[in-house]
């Protein structure tokens, strides 16, 4: 494997990834934007350059049904989904993380219907966040390469045993053509141990899985599962300093971009960072104090992280790409202040949604997100602002 | 002895609550749900089994002298045995009259 | 003497010199006293034997065999939801055939086993299993059907037969029970072309045991509905689930067959019918049926016997 990078799909060196961490089992129903990446892997399990079982389910509940067969078999096991399909997998969600499966579901971030919408944000993967999944968040193909491989290794770990949403934004991030380093199989190997499930099923140890509980173990059984999901943050913090190590490039629970100095911040996720970079940058050489925040890991939810970062700013604009029906606005402003309420020297928070449906923000949509984030977090009259309707 | 639930913190559940020790219902007494038991005339067994294969607790099993008895550990009354029986062994006897 | 004759056929052969005595399904399990289904589920466990897995869906049987901290299985079993044990399957029996590629198990031949009720079947797993037997899976999904949702309280299904009162279906002035015939699932599993599905009933357990063990061993996906008695549910004495189950066959309104490859094979004939009436009688599920509504269900009972027999005839020439 050449060690420049090779300009491809962001779905097709996901797919190429996938194959480089020697997954066992793939299960996975097509849903736009997610196609590619599932048709990709049936090419290489087509030619044979994939050493795996896929299953083409027929729908996207059992999808992650298959997927939790395989996983609690002790196999690697990889999905990927979008939108609706996402939704129509929401029950399985729970069973997957409450039985501590390490499945790794890629989600090509799309609009929730109605009205049908292809386009993306992040309404899928916000419906799904309680799910007790870990959530991570890539911006560049690159990222997206990186993070795949390195939310096995975060899934299999046996002091987490959980399954991983890697979320790219459909089509602004997974039908983008980028310069992306795909490591060989031989160097994802380094870095990826075989995965050992502790107590699969088979025959020659039986378990049993997926009891019936009642009130007096309930509760345990959730406490359990609740200190597993909030500690696999140590884990995710070394497993990007020892990828970090190995392959020299950084991640961050909080990524940070010019918060140095900057009195007002923005928080994004996803791959309007990119953009939202580039404004930074302009606002910047006019001599504004701005910077730019990017959360990695939306679950588990990095409070201390967070707090550490935005600790000196005074506002901190949030930019959600979902909105909150009849709640608060968007559901990671309503993260953060909650992270921040009650604190001494935080910032205010302003609560920005945006980008739904795959509406496109600009370098000059941005700077009014600045202007307007500032304007909201002295304005008690209302908890956000929708950016961009046309009134 | 399976630790009861009522007794057990978070720490100590297993992955997921996936039980170990399976098949660990034979230490769950179900015997006493039962109204009524069966009684065996054991002159009349030609030991061909038809109770042992109908019981739906599966808690019949052959004695020393190889005649098929319930384990009334776990038998629940239901009288599927007696019913069967094609020598009319057993009579089920209600519990207040043992 | 009647009586004699219908239980002759369980004691000419000796049950302890054919039947393994291991019981992979433990005692010790909360079915209800005289459980048709819990019986029908500890043969199925008796033919698969221990080098199986065992997925099951939401509902009576994975009710009563797990209440924390306690499991009546002794082979692995997994639970997850109501409406997809057929893709759990699928799951595991595709992680069994890659690890063993792979050399990460010893072998992947591993008996998979999933299991749900009718609701879970005919109903809202329909769509999974038709996925998994569409995809020609190498596993045997069984259903144990007792012809409601008797684990929320007696609710109708689609495998409810006509006439019969459920707390959905209930019988009342205007409605005299379930008013949809049932659904003919096996002919569903059969249209997939997988090469073996069946009818199964625990009244004849040397008959059910038989096709499980054929259901395993054919490659690719099996299906086997068995007859399971509910006396909760059919409000019938809990001595009775044998014997109900015996009558089921011999009126006709449960035939015993199997379809291997496609073609149809009646396992336990009736060349007579027992009156209708005799079945129906000794279950409260049916006790508002007037004498018109038993002689239509019983034509059409009939109908579709001989239909059946049809088909055998034909196919066996």
């Amino acid at each position: 494997m050449s060690n420049k990078p090779v300009g491809m799909e962001v779905s097709v060196a996901l797919s190429e990834t996938i194959m480089h961490c020697d997954v066992d089992v793939i299960a996975a129903y097509p849903i736009t934007p997610q196609t590619h990446i599932v048709e990709h892997l049936a090419d290489l399990f087509a030619d044979g350059e994939m050493d795996a079982e896929y299953i083409p389910v027929e729908s996207e509940h059992s999808a992650l049904s298959a997927c939790m067969g395989s996983a609690a078999a002790g196999a690697r096991t990889f999905t990927a989904t979008a939108a609706q399909g996402l939704e129509y997998m929401h029950e399985t969600l729970f069973i997957a993380s409450a039985m501590r499966m390490p499945i790794v579901m890629a989600i090509a971030n799309r609009a929730l219907s109605a009205p049908i919408s292809v386009w993306g944000d992040h309404s899928d993967v916000m419906a799904a966040r309680d799910t007790g999944w870990i959530s991570i968040f890539a911006e560049n193909g690159q990222e997206t390469v990186d993070l795949a491989i390195m939310s096995f290794r975060i899934a299999e770990d046996h002091k987490v045993l959980l399954p991983v949403f890697l979320n790219l934004d459909g089509f602004h991030l997974s039908h983008m053509i980028e310069p992306v380093l795909i490591p060989s199989r031989e160097e994802v190997k380094a870095f990826l141990p075989e995965h050992i499930y502790p107590a699969p099923l088979h025959p020659s140890k039986p378990v049993a899985m997926g009891e019936c509980a009642g009130p007096n173990i309930y509760t345990e059984a959730k406490k359990q599962q609740w200190e597993v999901l909030e500690k696999s943050i140590d884990i995710i913090r070394q497993v990007f300093a020892d990828f970090g190590k190995q392959f020299g490039r950084e991640y961050h629970l909080v990524e940070e971009y010019k918060v140095e100095g900057a009195k007002t911040l923005l928080l994004t996720m996803g791959s309007y960072s990119e953009t939202a970079m580039t404004c930074v940058d302009k606002m910047r050489a006019q001599g504004k104090k701005v910077g730019l925040i990017r959360l990695r890991c939306f679950r588990p939810f990095p409070f201390d992280d967070l707090r550490k970062v935005v600790k000196n700013a005074d506002t901190l604009i949030v930019l959600d790409r979902s909105l909150v029906m009849g709640g608060p606005g968007g559901p990671v402003m309503s993260e953060v202040r909650s992270a921040l309420f009650g604190r001494k020297g935080m910032p205010k928070v302003s609560g920005i949604v945006g980008g739904l449906g795959g509406r496109d923000i600009t370098v000059e949509d941005f700077e009014k997100i600045y202007d307007l984030g500032e304007k909201l977090a002295n304005d008690q009259s209302r908890e956000f602002a929708m950016y961009g309707v046309k009134e | 002895m399976v630790k009861s639930d009522k007794d057990m913190t978070w720490h100590e559940l297993n992955l997921g609550c996936m039980i170990t020790d399976v098949g660990n219902t034979m230490q769950y007494k179900t015997g006493d749900w039962r109204s009524q038991r069966p009684i065996y005339n054991f002159e009349r067994c030609i030991k061909c089994g038809v109770c042992y294969i109908f019981c739906p607790e599966g808690c019949i099993s052959r004695n020393d002298a190889g005649h098929f008895v319930a384990d009334l550990f776990f038998c629940k009354g239901c009288a599927i045995c007696e019913r069967e029986c094609p020598t009319k062994v057993i009579t089920m006897i209600t519990e207040e009259d043992k | 003497m009647e009586k004699m004759t219908n239980n002759m056929q369980n004691y000419n052969v000796f049950v302890p010199r054919i039947v393994d005595n291991d019981e992979p399904y433990s005692s010790g399990h909360r079915g209800c006293v005289g459980c048709g289904e819990v019986l029908a589920m500890r043969l199925v466990a008796k033919a698969i034997g221990r080098n199986a897995v065992v997925c099951a869906s939401t509902g009576c049987m994975e009710i009563i065999s797990s209440q924390f901290p306690y499991n009546s299985w002794k082979i692995p079993w997994i639970h997850t939801l109501f409406e997809n044990s057929a893709a759990v399957a699928s799951g595991i029996e595709a992680a069994y055939k890659v690890m063993a590629r792979k050399g990460k198990i010893p072998s992947a031949d591993i008996s998979v086993v999933a299991m749900g009720g009718d609701g879970g079947t005919f109903d809202i797993g329909l769509q999974a299993l038709s996925g998994a037997l569409e995809r020609g899976h190498d596993f045997l999904y069984v259903c144990y059907d007792n012809e409601a949702y008797m684990n929320t309280g007696v609710q109708r299904s689609s495998a409810t037969p006509f006439g019969a009162s459920t707390s959905t279906s209930p019988a009342g002035k205007r409605r005299s029970g379930q008013h949809a015939w049932k659904k003919n699932m096996p002919s569903i599993a059969a249209a997939h072309n997988i090469p073996y599905v069946a009818t199964a009933c625990p009244s004849y357990p040397y008959d059910l045991m038989e096709k499980v063990k054929k259901g395993l061993a054919v490659k690719g996906p099996a299906y086997i509905q068995i007859y399971s008695s509910c006396p909760t549910g059919w409000k019938c004495d809990s001595a009775d689930a044998v014997k109900v189950g015996r009558l089921a066959v011999e009126t006709g309104a449960y035939p015993m067959y199997e379809i291997v490859n496609g073609q149809v094979n009646i396992t336990i004939p009736t060349p007579e019918f027992r009156p209708l009436k005799e079945y129906l009688e000794i279950q409260r599920r049916f006790r508002h049926l007037t004498e018109e509504d038993i002689a239509v269900i019983e034509e059409r009972l009939h109908k579709e016997y001989r239909e059946l027999e049809e088909k055998s005839k034909c196919q066996n020439k």
